[in-house]
């Protein structure tokens, strides 16, 4: 999974300046053609480093993402609940797997990337950084923060990066599975007992918020966004995203007997566009800014997982390490 | 409780608790690729579980989720080895390396079950398991014999592992009945053939194994005698399911 609202580097779009113009061009002319750009093509500087940027953001919230749900593992009620989260939690590991080896291609490698996550410089989807208090709330983020997630990478998958493009349509392909996971658990909730319903309605109530801030603020249209969309590397605004996700959930949610808690919420027939209370920015902000919730623990809890595993790394790296091929 | 059903129990209960173990790797390992490794095999191990329960069913006990969710731990017969916290990833690989090699090997035995659906299950998971040891001896071989901090590391997780690894073969009250119905050839004989293998994976390695007839056998799991971390285990594992059992999730 993944949020929307990559924080870009809004620096260095002067830099485009200094590239070789026709270079710039003939990269510019093909990705107006929607062809992809592979490792070894010539790229501007900015677009390398801000493609770094997004896939390494991304890549991390599928590891830190993984913790609030995996943290129901070991609590899903019956087995096939306990499976197929499980696999849903896996996969989200594999995500990241596949796309620290995406960014990997365009020149920084895993071990730099968990670096910067640990020490807070690199970024990842802010809705990780709440917390999951009951199953209820593991169930809202398998069916929409997953939903959420799809929008963006759907998005992202037309992007112009190969690399990226390709993890991305694997990526979707499994999201699909997370979402009607997630949805199925959600209908069992909904027509279960009124502590059921309850503990749905609940958890919608906490998780409203930080979803409208999932796809991230409104763009500001500055040149540099502009730079973005055309080198295919933003596909499409934070706006545009939430209003599709509205459109797609929100009927949904209602179908199932739920409230959401925004009485402003309405669809404007004439335009199609979604009105809705702006969530509160400043705690997005301040959430991106290090100070949320859950951002010490999660952080913390991935610091303490690569300390431990040090030895296991170091030992693989031993030249008296006697590899053994395992011969399936 | 018959002969066969006490079978099942102990190894349908073996593979649900080492399941939920592994399963609390995920997000924790120390590289991504264990997180996904430890994911997998917790997700046969569980799904075993799961199929053996069904069979347990099918002979009249309880659905799995029942006997999974709302048994008290005295009434779990898993060994001992698979209830203990997971530690630090040196003993949850020995631990991987011990029980997965006597499991590979007492399903290869059930293949040949007089209780034609144990049999067939046992092929099933059989193939399933080969995945497993294959991934357990690997990383023996291979951080067995690597840093100084390896070696010890896995030598003394090892040695506090192995008498708990020979409660796996605690003989069952039915242990003849087993053998003469040839249900199941019986504890002593899987643990013969599993000395063996364990010698020889960690021959190439520079981690010794102390003399067996020096180990003292922690036993007790199979009659119900377990940790007290089986107990704080399945709380957690019931937590939710336990809210409202006749509700569905």
């Amino acid at each position: 999974m993944y949020g929307g609202g990559t924080t870009f580097d809004g620096a260095g779009a002067d830099t485009v300046a200094s590239e070789d113009p026709g270079r710039l061009q003939a990269f510019e002319a093909r990705i107006a053609l929607g062809e992809k750009i592979e490792p070894t093509d010539w790229m501007p500087a900015l677009y390398r480093r801000q493609l770094i940027r997004m896939i390494e953001q991304h890549a991390h919230s599928e590891i830190i993402g993984a913790l609030p749900e995996g943290t129901w593992i070991t609590r899903a009620p019956g087995f096939k609940r306990k499976l197929s989260l499980m696999a849903k939690v896996q996969d989200e590991v594999g995500h990241a797997q596949l796309l620290y080896s995406a960014a990997e291609t365009l020149g920084k490698t895993r071990e730099e990337m968990i670096t910067d996550l640990i020490s807070g410089k690199s970024k990842y989807s802010n809705i990780f950084n709440y917390p999951a208090y009951t199953w209820a709330d593991a169930c809202f983020i398998s069916w929409l923060v997953d939903a959420g997630a799809i929008v963006n990478q759907l998005a992202n998958a037309k992007g112009s990066y190969g690399p990226y493009c390709r993890a991305l349509e694997r990526i979707c392909a499994e999201e699909s599975f997370h979402l009607k996971y997630g949805h199925h658990c959600v209908i069992y909730l909904a027509a279960g007992t009124p502590q059921q319903r309850a503990m749905f309605q609940e958890a919608l109530n906490r998780w409203w918020q930080p979803m409208m801030h999932f796809f991230g603020p409104a763009d500001k249209l500055s040149d540099h966004t502009r730079i973005l969309m055309k080198w295919k590397v933003k596909m499409a605004t934070n706006d545009a995203m939430r209003n599709q996700f509205l459109d797609m959930y929100v009927p949904k949610i209602l179908e199932l007997g739920f409230t959401i808690p925004d009485p402003k919420l309405a669809k404007n027939p004439g335009t199609g566009v979604w009105n809705y209370t702006e969530p509160d920015w400043e705690e997005f902000k301040r959430v991106i800014q290090g100070d949320g919730p859950c951002n010490r623990e999660r952080l913390e809890v991935r610091r303490i997982a690569e300390a431990r595993g040090r030895w296991v790394r170091e030992a693989l790296r031993s030249p008296r390490a006697v590899y053994s091929m395992p011969l399936a | 409780m018959t002969a066969l059903q006490e079978l099942l129990y102990k190894i349908a209960d073996d593979q649900l608790i080492i399941g939920h173990r592994n399963s609390e790797w995920t997000g924790f390992g120390p590289l991504l690729e264990e997180d996904i490794a430890f994911s997998s095999m917790a997700q046969d191990k569980v799904g075993q579980s799961y199929a053996l329960y069904q069979m347990l069913n099918s002979l009249g006990e309880p659905p799995p989720d029942t006997v999974a969710f709302m048994r008290e731990a005295s009434l779990f017969r898993n060994c001992q080895l698979v209830e203990l916290p997971n530690g630090e990833y040196d003993f949850s690989l020995i631990r991987h390396f011990l029980f997965d090699t006597a499991e590979a090997l007492r399903f290869e035995m059930l293949t040949q079950s007089s209780h034609i659906p144990l049999a067939e299950l046992s092929k099933k998971i059989r193939g399933e398991l080969r995945y497993h040891t294959l991934h357990a001896n690997t990383w023996i071989r291979q951080l067995g014999s690597a840093t100084e901090e390896s070696i010890t590391r896995l030598q003394h997780s090892l040695e506090y592992a192995l008498p708990y690894a020979l409660g796996i073969f605690e003989p069952s009250p039915y242990e003849d009945e087993l053998i003469d119905a040839r249900i199941f050839a019986g504890e002593q004989a899987l643990y013969l053939r599993w000395q063996e293998v364990v010698e020889e994976v960690l021959r190439p390695t520079q981690l010794s194994l102390p003399a067996w007839g020096s180990l003292t056998p922690r036993l007790g799991g199979r009659q119900g005698r377990h940790t007290e971390h089986l107990a704080h285990l399945l709380e957690e594992m019931s937590e939710v399911f336990r809210i409202d059992p006749a509700a569905e999730w």
